[in-house]
């Protein structure tokens, strides 16, 4: 199996590379004369929708999924507990499933919980 | 067994020394992944614009080559002689890295998508769960992209992108869940070997859920919040120019594409059918995932946010929990002669979740909100 996850990492390494050298080919293309480079003040303005931009563009957020994302970190542990089983459901048997279900339905508590709570609810 | 270690053993008979057997069949096989896949790319931003112009009455692409077909070759040539333009205000490490983050990982999927019988690069037994973990990625690159080119609007856009991963990350990895129980395994392999019929058939409710929850992470239509140009302009690449805005256009492209092999892969039997070759089966099924995505795209309205969200939270999640719950106990009770009859059963379960989910969401003459 390791020398399969060895291709995976072959891979990584001549894909960042094949991937690093496209940005880089108009840069190439740039000192032999293919693309102009004339560079003005109003060119930098970054676009946004075409207006001046007002104030400062990295403003504070309203960051309105915060529930999302723990909720999210909380399910995605789930999951992690679930694959082993799901794998080894015919050797784990009805025991397996009922101990699932058990850990479902805790969870399915605190969801119903939250969704009452109106964590769910995008404000 | 896969093609490569065959490749391998037959150089180590040949008398190579055990490094060169190892790498020569690797880079023999990435590299014709990266080419196939790039020119595939290239083949379905054709075939997107000749369909979505068949969907709207008109022609599509039709001048540059026979039926149009080099007319992506023709926007490449374009945006690589097109000035590169980085904002003077930009975080310019943030800026040029953007594009390569989100890059890299739509090619790394398809190191785990078999297309024939062994023709695999890497056989992990943890294959589908590469996927995920891979592809998640992408979006970070799209929040730097966001973050990094100093505009309000995209700054939305990465925000609304992170937004959808969160919320259909968890209904994705719960179908899959759902195939693991039937097959035993996360093996790409073993999962096509698995399907004597097509997991869509075994489990319609998981393979719907799984395709629209794919459709979100790879920011398609209906669930193209984050590139809304009538509220967000272009959203997280309105800064890029050039050749970094293609890599964008190529990536968006490339999950598509990625995401239909392993629709077709999980839940339409991969490689398998009757008399034709493999790999055209595969291309078949690849193919109509894709028009599937892009008949979707011509039909139906973009969702709102909180719809996107209580979408994915209110409707998804519960019911691949409860698909995965009778999927479970099917496989315990149903002996595995009677396939058929789980096919009946889940047909009937499927239709009933949906209906119960629907009348949850009534649009329109009903409430909005849930």
């Amino acid at each position: 199996m390791l020398e399969q996850f060895g291709y995976v990492g072959i891979f990584l390494l001549i894909a960042t590379g094949f991937t690093v050298l496209i940005p880089l080919l108009p840069k190439l293309f740039k000192l032999m004369g293919l693309i102009p480079g004339k560079k003005t003040a109003a060119k930098l303005v970054q676009y946004e929708c075409g207006m001046q931009t007002i104030g400062k563009t990295w403003v504070q957020f309203n960051f309105r999924y915060y529930y999302f994302a723990v909720l999210f970190v909380l399910l995605d542990m789930l999951t992690i507990f679930l694959y082993p089983w799901a794998v080894n459901i015919k050797d784990l048997g009805v025991g397996g499933l009922v101990a699932v279900g058990i850990f479902l339905v805790i969870l399915a508590v605190g969801y119903i919980y939250a969704w009452r709570k109106g964590a769910l609810q995008w404000k | 067994m896969t093609l490569l270690d065959q490749f391998q053993k037959m150089l180590m008979t040949a008398g190579l020394p055990d490094w060169a057997a190892y790498l020569v069949p690797a880079l023999v096989g990435i590299i014709l992944i990266i080419a196939v896949s790039l020119t595939l790319v290239i083949i379905f931003i054709w075939w997107e614009r000749r369909l979505l112009g068949r969907f709207q009455l008109r022609l599509g692409p039709n001048r540059c080559g026979p039926e149009g077909i080099l007319q992506p070759v023709a926007t490449g040539l374009k945006l690589l002689l097109k000035e590169d333009i980085v904002p003077a205000k930009a975080d310019k490490i943030l800026h040029f890295l953007a594009p390569i983050v989100v890059f890299v990982p739509v090619l790394m999927i398809f190191a785990v998508v078999p297309v024939s019988e062994g023709a695999i690069l890497a056989n992990l037994n943890i294959g589908i769960v590469y996927v995920i973990a891979i592809s998640s990625i992408s979006t970070i690159g799209i929040f730097m992209a966001a973050w990094g080119s100093s505009n309000k609007f995209a700054l939305i856009s990465g925000m609304r992108t992170v937004a959808q991963m969160v919320s259909y990350e968890l209904p994705v990895v719960l179908s899959i869940v759902g195939v693991g129980l039937v097959t035993g395994s996360f093996s790409m392999l073993s999962i096509v070997q698995a399907q004597s019929i097509p997991f869509i058939l075994l489990m319609p409710l998981g393979g719907v859920i799984f395709f629209l929850g794919c459709l979100a992470e790879m920011n398609r239509s209906p669930f193209d919040l984050l590139e809304a140009d009538s509220e967000i302009v272009a959203g997280y690449h309105t800064e890029y120019s050039g050749m970094k805005f293609a890599m964008f256009f190529m990536g968006e492209y490339g999950v598509a594409l990625a995401y239909s092999a392993v629709i077709a892969t999980l839940f339409l039997g991969g490689w398998s059918g009757p008399l034709l070759p493999p790999v055209i089966w595969f291309l078949i099924k690849v193919v109509l995932v894709f028009s599937f995505t892009v008949w979707m795209r011509a039909t139906l309205p973009r969702l709102r946010v909180d719809q996107l969200m209580s979408f994915a939270w209110k409707g998804l999640l519960p019911m691949a929990v409860i698909n995965l719950v009778i999927i479970a106990i099917e496989v315990l009770v149903v002996p595995a002669s009677m396939l058929w009859l789980m096919v009946i059963l889940n047909f009937a379960f499927a239709a009933v979740l949906v209906l119960l989910w629907s009348r949850l969401f009534t649009l329109g003459g009903g409430r909005v909100e849930v």
